[in-house]
């Protein structure tokens, strides 16, 4: 909502400065977005005539034109527009000028050859609309004022408020004076009720059918009969102009004031073009009409239209349509002055994909009972200006406007706002805004202004007075340091936890999208469900992540062509399985890309590989408390990893909760997305598939006992098939007898010369000590023996001499 | 003179010039091997008369002492110089480049959410979560915005289904449905998480980062809210005072609203928050609006209280003074370096938000 001081000042009596106007507004609700000067550069802007057009001689799309601005000047202007053409008024802005649309300030400069000297405006760069093809068009009243500033001398500075949707009624001008005087910034000026008095039969018949769901219940109107439209007086341009908006003609102008000083939405018709009379109907599925934007819309059914015999004339609160639009010749008007339902407004603006002025005002809620003055300020404009005989008023109405009262307590408002004000105070805040009070015993019952469809109980009125009486007036109360529940759940500790604990192994922690592109989602989407977003904001992100690694992968691969060549980054986030609340998992990613140690002087550099990543899971989930001697790994992993590369890990023997993945992404994969890197290993930790620890740190502190008795190492070397796993061999081994193995450790895996085909050498070293005694050899050599025979026995391995 | 004192003599003059290791080991043979001649004259004790046999007994074990001490003292001064040389060999280039390391770092957003998790703790306040997809009604019809609430609009939301009931949260409020839901009053907690519009330029992002914050009790007043409030902002901020500015609003979950603004300036091109002219709007919050709590099923005749919503990434940039909220999600390795933080720094009650 723009608006000026000046015009405030219609409805405003005040000594107050600007100054603390523009902090007042902030201070009652109605905040400021931004001031914007109009004075000084904007007198730059100037009406002038393209008086001749000549094609560019180098380009196609350009012409030259000879620009009129005033005082027998012509300037040579190069312009793009399709709309510059010989007797064209528009606006020119000379070198020096400022756009204030781009911010930008104009030269003198060479287009493809051809010196030009300024520019011509199109509406959008003078921020008058978005109407950005071609340059402005003026009407033939401002010829002359060829030469002239469009914009008048206003010091008055273009004022931009954000007005919330619960507010309609600060969407006038009048509202937002109303609000300003009751919080004492000045004075409501009081409007003295001008009717119309006429004896003139309004001759059209206007009739609303009564439907289900009629979004309409009350069209009131008049006819305005005989009028000259004509150009606006210079009052009234100036006042749109004032404020950013095009004159167009008198009686589009006036109907633009009266909605923005009082809120209150008109429409006119040329009477002429109504055939027989005025019906306001639900539409049926499939009618059309071609709208006052110059487009065709075809409806479904239970629209609320404005129709005649012939059919659609507009769409009722929204947008009119071209057949009944008033011209410069229109003779004769129907002004139309309705109250349409907020929800119906909204549910065919939002099917048709519409947005207008009258709409936006219309959803938020209209006062039901401006009909009739919206009609008479109009109607009385209209004949001033353009002359003709105004007939008498006619009210339709399916449902009457019935006054909300409520009981207020005054009591609720400490109770909320922490402070107090006298109820004096009270009644005469509520009474500046419209309020009639009345005093009923310990409460207040208040009449709510029909134009505050925002209030509907109590707190509202506490909102209106604290809002009113200044939220500086609210005490600070200083919290107490209590805490009465921990404030991380041990879900939540354990997030932290995995979260620093792998930022703790050299990844850079990122924070990607929830959606990604399709085409990447695909790669790592497996066996899950896609996840398509309706309205996504580009088709690149069209669906939500199925796993990390597809947003990972990208960004990684960017980081690449930045020339970065060894980079660890992870996320901890959320992935979706499926589109309902509540399916979707947290998942620790990890991707590592490059090498380890390039470019060392003194170690030797080497690809990241599957056991880098291993090492990063399992320490990981040691840390977090998880005892890796329970840990079951096995090969058998989703389709996005290296089949013979990559693991997947169990917390236990009961295996059914898969702990993590990890190992080197598909080399087919790598291909697909041209990544140029010597090696990609990644990682995913399950978050929901671990079990939360039951137990605290101090529970978990058991008893602390130890052996000192002598520890000897054994090293045992055995030739296996190659299918045998290393962990099979030490689960073995760690069996043979669990009171005395204390460690295995495989230190040496080799196949190869001396080594039969298909088969590998292991090499293990034992740790053995008693917790009882020192071994002598006999002890040993049976231990010894024992692990020999058992290996050999289990796993078909062969000691090897 | 006696055989002892020949072979001292004789010995002693020999240790006293330069001798390498092999010479003194063979000096030690020599004298103390199998047939040395310390260890001869020892088997000679027997012999010695029995008036002279002490005598000799006990100068021999002198002798013996005295030869072993400068063995000993001459094998250690030799090890020394060997030790020596050998550090004098042994010099390298110490600026050469240590054996390489990497360091990982925690993404400023998930920083910043511990540091205010860790100042809403010391309050009293729990951590609570809800999922990234919800239902429309969660998102907006029990936050008293039904449908055909303009209000809607000021959410650009992604829908999942066509009939636009699932979608992606637009605000982290829906947690504070699902808490009053599940629980019973009194209610302190909030609620930090990703929340998603479908607005993309340079200062919206299609995904960001809210925490909700809910407090329901009996009595909870406006002034808990300004109180609570004004205490987070001064120590999320790490400073003793703060300006900071109330000023009404409208959101639909809340009665009365407000929106609360932080002073600022500019100083040498660096925001320098919590004085100066100007104002920033950093968050939005109310008393929970009466017909919320009806609809999750608490009381608002018994129980009362307030909401407030605030932009965690906004939030990190004015700390950390980062001009670029898209940069955030960026993934530049380059700036999460820049902008990450160790993940020993972690903060807490008892140690504060910083180093």
């Amino acid at each position: 909502m723009i608006i000026t001081f000046d015009w405030l000042k219609d409805h405003l009596k005040t000594n107050l400065k600007e100054n603390n106007l523009l902090e007042q507004l902030t201070n009652i609700g109605l905040e400021v977005e931004s001031v914007e000067s109009l004075s000084g550069d904007n007198e730059l802007f100037k009406v002038a005539e393209i008086i001749k057009t000549e094609k560019h001689p180098n380009a196609d799309r350009l012409k030259v034109c000879d620009v009129n601005i005033g005082e027998n000047e012509i300037k040579k202007v190069v312009c793009g527009a399709e709309n510059a053409k010989e007797g064209l008024l528009t606006i020119y802005a000379p070198p020096g000028a400022i756009i204030p649309k781009t911010k930008t300030k104009l030269v003198v400069a060479k287009i493809r050859g051809v010196t030009s000297y300024g520019m011509l405006c199109s509406e959008s760069e003078l921020n008058l609309s978005d109407e950005s093809d071609g340059i402005t068009e003026l009407t033939k009243g401002f010829r002359k004022n060829i030469g002239k500033s469009y914009f008048s001398k206003s010091k008055s500075n273009l004022i931009d408020l954000s007005i919330t949707p619960n507010r309609p009624d600060c969407l006038g001008v009048r509202g937002i004076a109303r609000d300003l005087a009751a919080s004492g910034f000045g004075k409501l000026v009081h409007l003295g009720k001008k009717k119309i008095h006429s004896k003139n039969r309004h001759t059209l018949k206007v009739k609303i059918n009564k439907e289900r769901d009629q979004g309409c219940n009350a069209f009131g109107s008049c006819l305005i009969t005989n009028v000259k439209n004509s150009e606006s007086p210079k009052w009234l341009k100036d006042k749109l102009i004032s404020i950013g908006q095009k004159p167009i003609s008198a009686i589009v102008d006036i109907t633009n004031y009266v909605m923005l000083d009082i809120n209150r939405p008109l429409h006119a018709y040329d009477a002429d073009k109504i055939e027989k009379g005025i019906i306001v109907r639900n539409s049926k599925s499939g009618e059309e009409f071609t709208a006052l934007d110059n487009k065709n819309y075809k409806l479904e059914s239970g629209m609320c239209v404005i129709s005649d015999n012939k059919g659609v004339l507009g769409l009722g609160g929204i947008i009119g349509g071209t057949r009944s639009g008033t011209e410069f010749n229109t003779k004769n008007i129907l002004l139309e002055s309705a109250y349409f339902e907020p929800k119906s407004i909204r549910n065919t603006a939002k099917k048709l994909n519409l947005d207008t002025d009258a709409k936006f005002r219309f959803e938020r809620g209209i006062d039901p009972l401006s009909i009739e003055d919206g009609l008479n300020k109009a109607a009385k404009l209209i004949k001033e200006i353009c002359g003709g005989e105004i007939s008498k008023i006619d009210i339709q109405k399916i449902e009457t406007y019935k006054t909300k009262k409520i009981k207020f307590n005054p009591n609720i408002f400490e109770k909320i706002s922490g402070f107090k004000i006298s109820l004096k105070e009270m009644i005469k805040i509520l009474e500046d805004l419209g309020f009639e009070v009345k005093k009923d015993k310990k409460r207040l019952e208040l009449t709510i202004p029909s134009w505050r469809p925002d209030i509907s109980q109590e707190v509202d009125i506490v909102e209106e007075l604290v809002r009113i009486s200044g939220y500086e007036k609210i005490k600070y109360i200083e919290p107490i340091k209590q805490r009465k529940k921990s404030t991380l759940n041990k879900y939540q500790k354990l997030f932290h936890f995995l979260q620093r604990s792998v930022a703790s192994k050299g990844y850079l922690e990122a924070i990607t999208w929830s959606f990604t592109d399709k085409r990447y989602n695909d790669y790592f989407r497996d066996i899950k469900k896609e996840i398509k977003i309706i309205n996504p904001i580009s088709s690149e992100l069209g669906v939500l992540r199925n796993s990390i690694f597809s947003n990972l992968i990208l960004y990684i691969n960017k980081n690449l062509d930045r020339g970065f060549k060894d980079l660890s980054i992870f996320e901890i986030g959320p992935i979706f399985y499926g589109s309902n609340p509540g399916e979707q998992n947290t998942v620790v990613c990890g991707l590592s890309a490059g090498k380890k140690s390039r470019l060392s002087w003194i170690e030797k550099d080497r690809n990241v590989d599957v056991f880098d990543v291993k090492r990063d899971v399992v320490q990981t989930l040691v840390e977090a408390g998880y005892n890796s001697e329970k840990f079951i790994i096995d090969n058998e992993t989703p389709n996005y990893y290296h089949p013979g590369k990559s693991g997947r890990l169990f917390l236990n023997n009961k295996k059914n909760q898969i702990a993590a993945y990890f190992g080197e992404i598909h080399p087919n994969i790598l291909k697909h997305i041209d990544i140029k890197t010597e090696s990609l290993v990644g990682f995913e930790i399950f978050m929901e598939n671990l079990e939360l620890p039951k137990k605290t740190l101090k529970d978990l502190k058991v008893k602390f006992s130890f052996s000192d008795y002598q520890k000897s190492e054994r090293d045992f070397a055995f030739i296996v098939n190659k299918e045998v796993k290393a962990q099979d061999l030490i689960d073995t081994i760690s069996n043979v007898d669990e009171s005395l193995i204390k460690d295995i450790r495989v230190f040496d895996v080799y196949e190869g010369d001396n080594i039969p085909e298909n088969q590998k050498s292991i090499a293990i070293s034992v740790t053995i000590q008693s917790s009882e005694r020192t071994l002598n050899e006999n002890d040993l050599e049976k231990i010894n023996n024992l692990i020999i025979k058992t290996v050999e026995d289990k796993t078909g391995a062969k000691i090897r001499s | 003179m006696s055989d002892l004192k020949k072979i001292k003599d004789e010995f002693f003059s020999k240790l006293s010039g330069k001798l390498d290791i092999s010479e003194i080991n063979q000096i030690k043979s020599d004298l103390f091997g199998k047939n040395g001649l310390i260890s001869t004259q020892f088997k000679k004790i027997g012999t010695i008369a029995e008036s002279e046999r002490k005598k000799f007994a006990s100068d021999l074990n002198i002798i013996k002492d005295e030869l072993q001490d400068l063995i000993n003292s001459k094998t250690n001064e030799l090890k020394s110089v060997e030790i020596n040389e050998k550090l004098e060999k042994e010099k390298i280039d110490i600026t050469l480049p240590e054996r390489s390391f990497v360091r990982g770092k925690v993404h400023p957003v998930s920083q910043t959410i511990d540091e205010i998790s860790s100042i809403f703790s010391e309050i009293g306040f729990s951590v609570e979560e809800g999922p990234d997809v919800e239902n429309e009604y969660n998102n907006f019809t029990a936050l008293n915005t039904p449908e055909n609430h303009p209000a809607r609009d000021m959410h650009d939301t992604f829908y999942l289904d066509e009939k636009m009931q699932k979608l992606l949260r637009t605000h982290t409020s829906p947690v504070q449905i699902r808490t009053m839901l599940k629980d019973k009053p009194p209610f302190k907690i909030i609620a930090p998480g990703r929340t998603y519009r479908s607005d993309s330029d340079q200062t919206h992002s299609p995904m960001f980062h809210q925490v909700e914050g809910l407090h329901i009790d009996k009595n909870i007043n406006m002034g808990h809210l300004k109180g609570c409030l004004n205490y987070f902002i001064k120590e999320f901020f790490e400073l003793d005072k703060i300006k900071m500015r109330f000023r009404p609003s409208h959101f639909p979950f809340t009665e009365p609203s407000a929106e609360v603004d932080i002073g600022y300036e500019i100083k040498d091109g660096k925001i320098i928050i919590g004085e100066g002219n100007q104002w920033l709007e950093i968050l939005g919050c109310g008393m929970v609006h009466p017909n919320v709590l009806k609809n999750v099923k608490v009381d608002p005749s018994k129980f009362q209280g307030y909401a407030f919503g605030i932009g965690i990434d906004r939030l990190a940039m004015l700390k950390y003074g980062i001009n670029d909220l898209r940069a955030f999600f960026d993934c530049d390795y380059r700036w999460l370096n820049h902008f990450g933080f160790d993940p020993l720094d972690v903060p807490t009650n008892y140690r504060g938000l910083s180093r």
